[in-house]
């Protein structure tokens, strides 16, 4: 199949007074369309950057994209002038972050931020566009939806508004949904329904999602493809079943084992990944899990390990992989 | 207490939650009315928010009770009441035989020490300008138990050893520090008195999952050591399961639902416990794809105008035309497994 996002050798740096940090540090990966990819890993390991990259959203200064190729629908986004860009972001590309609150105008109505949206990017009439924006609430699950488009984002409940933003994000039938965080601010019960919602509609759209999360049950339940990142790389990726079942990293070994489940008898102790994740202006060229690995070997000090398979479309990036497992690590 | 006390009251007593004597800690038709006012100069109230309106929990000795339940139902607010941070507006809580509700300032003192507050954010929590030292020392010249420099700077670096932490960490300061870090500080600060009952308000909450096993782990030794006695309120119900002998849970000011941890995930009577374990997604794709997604409609209502009758009955599948009326009696189930609900 053709792919829809093609990122090939990415690098994003930061350019600070305490050095140069190496946020996304040459990811590689692509999304098919109607595609569901779920993007996971610790706190500040560059999940948001490399997202925010592919939008060209990154701060400038300090932010640069210093390497790599970004290929999006036959196009080379980072060749693109900002004008052709800000075409693409909103209508090609749709973008739901974690607090609605700092990405929704509060000055504006509801009707208003997606009419806008919509007159911005296709010519359509005001008319046309404030019915467009009533089937989207309706779309999105929005109850008295004729009632909401006069209301401002502050009337809303939190889940509300994280619908008006899919809504936002939907209204210019995009080929790609990047959500970064999407529900992390939201109670389980409205959670589970903004995501069957998502799921639903790309599902029924077509539509292809990048998804980032910390919450491991969320990536279970929703995706196809897992990319699992450490220290700005991707260091294993494969299907969700491979990443969870068949885990060949030490990192992904380990931030399994890490989650208590509910579905499992009490009274284990979990097993946390010790240790600190590394400061991001001081790699060297070893692995920057060996310090908190426990399969580390001298091989890991001395260069980065490549993304290899191990399976068909299986793969991580570890010296040790053939020794990485659910069964060793139990054993 | 104030204006809030005119609201009625429940008719009957409530029955007790424990067998036996050994509860340490027993709440009984605990409410919480918060005043809405209006007006600039001449404030009156117009409404009430009832953040907790009436439960009733005990919790034994050496025992975690979790409470769970989504924002706003009430779970910080139960927490403040305890530690006599709010006023209540009605009900009992009793401690070590003693309701401390009614005890004056000079009466609850020695309590205070005996009762220990972990909070969610381990950043706003610890004074920024103060060394990691001298927080973990605070409490102990507050309560005066241990008067001797030394001997406290002693004790400081033996809690930072016991939370896992390097001792010369004392000499910094909160923002040198990661979030699990200060949360671990946050812990030793708790200990520093020697309590016996520990509230967790959503103490391992803001930390990423390798560091939040660090710290459930390291409550759990703590626990095993010196005998703790934990309220543990968290929204996340797998680390509830994980950490709880026995749980709670809390819907709009009430509580819904309370079993021994296994029996509650094993057997969820009421209609809103089994909607959020069912919304609760496990960290196995094979798991997820063979489950049923059954999502609950709706939103949570507000707090001020609550629904009549029993609060869930406008998301409850399981609904009949009583349940708009009448709050259900909270009742025991089988042995131990109490339930409001009348539909189960
Ligand atoms: N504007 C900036 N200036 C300097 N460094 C930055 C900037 N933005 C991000 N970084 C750094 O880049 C790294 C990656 O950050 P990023 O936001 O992508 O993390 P993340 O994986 O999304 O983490 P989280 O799970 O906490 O959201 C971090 O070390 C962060 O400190
Ligand atoms: N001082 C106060 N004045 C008025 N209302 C209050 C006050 N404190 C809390 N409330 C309200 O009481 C309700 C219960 O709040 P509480 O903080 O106890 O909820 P919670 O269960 O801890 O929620 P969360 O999971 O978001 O922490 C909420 O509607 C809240 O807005
Ligand atoms: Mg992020
Ligand atoms: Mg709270």
């Amino acid at each position: 199949m053709t792919k829809l996002l093609e990122i090939n050798n990415l690098k994003t740096q930061f350019f600070t007074s305490a050095g140069v940090v190496q946020a996304v540090d040459g990811i590689t990966y692509d999304v098919a369309p109607g595609e569901t990819v779920a993007v996971v890993g610790e706190s500040g390991c560059g999940k948001s950057v490399s997202a925010m990259s592919i939008l060209r959203l990154i701060p400038d200064p300090p932010g640069k994209i210093v390497d790599g190729s970004i290929m999006f629908d036959g196009k080379d986004l980072l060749s693109l002038s900002d004008a052709e860009m800000r075409e693409i972001r909103g209508r090609d590309i749709g973008m739901i972050f974690q607090e609605p609150m700092t990405s929704l105008n509060p000055v504006l109505t509801v009707e208003r931020q997606l009419t806008e949206t919509l007159e911005e990017h296709l010519d359509v009439t005001r008319e046309a566009a404030r019915a467009r924006a009533l089937e989207l609430l309706n779309l999105v699950g929005i109850s008295e939806p004729e009632r909401r488009l006069k209301q401002y984002p502050h009337h809303l409940s939190g889940g509300m508004r994280q619908r008006v933003m899919i809504a936002m994000a939907l209204a210019c039938e995009p080929k790609l949904i990047i959500a970064d965080e999407p529900t992390t601010a939201l109670d389980v019960t409205i959670q589970a329904q903004i995501l069957e919602l998502m799921k639903d509609l790309t599902r029924k759209l077509g539509v292809a999602m990048i998804i980032i999360t910390h919450n491991l049950g969320v990536v279970a339940r929703y995706a196809d493809r897992v990319n699992v990142m450490y220290a700005g790389r991707i260091i294993e990726s494969g299907s969700a079943e491979q990443i969870y079942h068949d885990p060949k990293h030490p990192y992904t070994l380990a931030l399994l084992q890490s989650v208590p489940r509910f579905d499992h008898t009490r009274g284990e102790k979990l097993k946390p990944v010790i240790g600190q994740p590394p400061d991001l202006t001081k790699l060297d060229d070893g692995c920057s899990f060996r310090p908190r690995c426990a399969f580390a070997t001298e091989q890991c000090a001395q260069a980065k390990p490549p993304l290899e398979a191990v399976q068909e479309g299986h793969i991580s990036a570890c010296w040790e992989k053939s020794n990485v497992g659910l069964e060793e690590s139990a054993a | 207490m104030n204006e809030a006390t005119s609201i009625s009251t429940t008719d009957a007593p409530p029955p007790p939650r424990v067998e036996g004597t050994d509860a340490l800690v027993r709440v009984r038709d605990l409410k919480m009315h918060f005043p809405v006012t209006e007006g600039a100069f001449v404030s009156r109230v117009v409404a009430h928010v009832k953040a907790v309106d009436g439960i009733d929990f005990d919790i034994r000795r050496g025992e975690t009770l979790g409470l769970v339940g989504e924002s706003g139902c009430g779970k910080t607010t139960t927490g403040r009441c305890i530690l006599q941070l709010e006023n209540a507006t009605d009900g009992e809580i009793w401690f070590d035989g003693q309701d401390l509700n009614r005890l004056n300032k000079v009466e609850m003192r020695p309590l205070r020490q005996r009762i220990q507050v972990i909070f969610q954010d381990p950043y706003s929590s610890l004074n920024p300008r103060m060394k990691i030292g001298q927080i973990i020392a605070e409490p102990m010249m507050v309560h005066g138990i241990i008067d001797e420099a030394d001997e406290r700077d002693a004790r400081v670096r033996e809690l930072l050893d016991l939370c896992g932490l390097n001792p010369k960490f004392a000499d910094r300061y909160p923002h040198e520090m990661s979030g699990g870090q200060r949360q671990r500080v946050g812990i030793a600060r708790a200990l520093a008195v020697n309590p016996e009952f520990i509230i967790c308000d959503e103490a391992v909450s803001a930390l990423d999952v390798s560091i939040q096993a660090q710290v459930i782990n390291l409550l759990e030794d703590l626990r095993d050591e010196f005998d703790l006695t934990y309220l543990f309120i968290s929204h996340d119900l797998s680390v509830v399961h994980h950490l709880c002998h026995r749980v709670a849970v809390m819907y709009l000011g009430h509580i819904v639902e309370l079993a021994e941890t296994e029996e509650l995930f094993r057997n969820p009577l009421h209609p809103y416990t089994q909607a959020l374990l069912e919304a609760v997604p496990i960290p196995d794709p094979t798991v997820e794809k063979a489950r049923a997604h059954q999502i609950i409609k709706g939103e949570i209502p507000s707090p001020i105008n609550p629904p009549p009758g029993c609060v869930f009955h406008p998301r409850c599948p399981m609904s009949v035309d009583g349940c708009s009326v009448n709050m259900p009696a909270f009742r025991e189930a089988t042995p131990g497994h109490w339930v409001a609900c009348t539909e189960v």
